[in-house]
């Protein structure tokens, strides 16, 4: 595919995946980073958490998650090191970072697989 | 009389320093932004390590929530959250000016688009709340 083909998805993903994170992150951040590892709430019972993993719907929603939001900040980053940096060599920096997105999806799918 | 040397094309580039957007506020708001992508992408990678340890087993579980709370990780996370709320925060704000709601030919507000995120966010977080801790 061209690049004049790509971009506008490429644009389309960086944007689901950016309202995606913003909804989203804020709420598990605060969960699965700090609240249930420092034990200020119980963390969640292993049965509970299997079965809410397990379900066809969750999975496919964490895949969904997991796969815009890679895409998002891939996006994001190049630009970040493009203009905020000021790394001029374009295009080392974006199959770095779309790169890192592909793998981290494919991984994600793996995941999910053994979750399922 | 000729002159040597002048045939190759030369373009005035001004060198940009990498620090330049340490020098005023909004520029370091910006990047400090764009920079939030590192922490987006370093929590989906601590979401799938948390769901390879429930798929595995009990004692994988808790041996990811014991690593959890180890000094550098929850410190990593607190940087998260911060990161992640600037996310919220400049996406909720940015979006009427990316996006034009009209209904019955009239601009919504840009007032109530971003109320209406906000809505979201409560919504979203309320049920993940719910799901999880039930």
């Amino acid at each position: 595919m061209s690049r004049r083909r790509v971009e506008p998805l490429v644009w389309l993903m960086f944007s689901a995946g950016g309202v995606l994170a913003a909804v989203f992150l804020p709420i598990l951040v605060l969960l699965f980073g700090l609240a249930f590892p420092l034990g200020w709430l119980d963390p969640p019972d292993y049965e509970h958490l299997r079965a809410v993993i397990s379900h066809p719907v969750t999975l496919v929603v964490l895949f969904g998650l997991f796969v815009l939001m890679l895409v998002h900040s891939a996006h994001r980053f190049q630009y970040t090191l493009y203009d905020g940096l000021q790394i001029k060599k374009k295009r080392t920096v974006a199959v770095l970072c779309y790169g890192g997105a592909v793998v981290g999806s494919v991984a994600a799918v793996a995941v999910l697989w053994v979750a399922a | 009389m000729t002159q040597s040397g002048g045939t190759e094309l030369r373009l005035y580039r001004p060198r940009v320093s990498t620090w330049w957007w340490t020098r005023k506020r909004t520029y370091f708001v910006f990047v400090m932004r764009e920079l939030s992508s590192i922490f987006v992408a370093w929590f989906v990678v601590f979401l799938l390590l948390f769901v390879f340890a429930v798929g595995r087993s009990e004692a994988a579980y808790q041996r990811f929530l014991d690593w959890a709370s180890s000094p550098w990780v929850v410190a990593l996370n607190i940087v998260t959250l911060a990161f992640v709320l600037l996310h919220t925060v400049t996406w909720f704000a940015v979006t009427p000016q990316a996006m034009a709601v009209r209904v019955m030919d009239r601009t919504v507000p840009s007032f109530h688009i971003i109320a209406g995120q906000y809505t979201g966010l409560v919504v979203v977080s309320a049920f993940v709340l719910w799901l999880v801790t039930r």
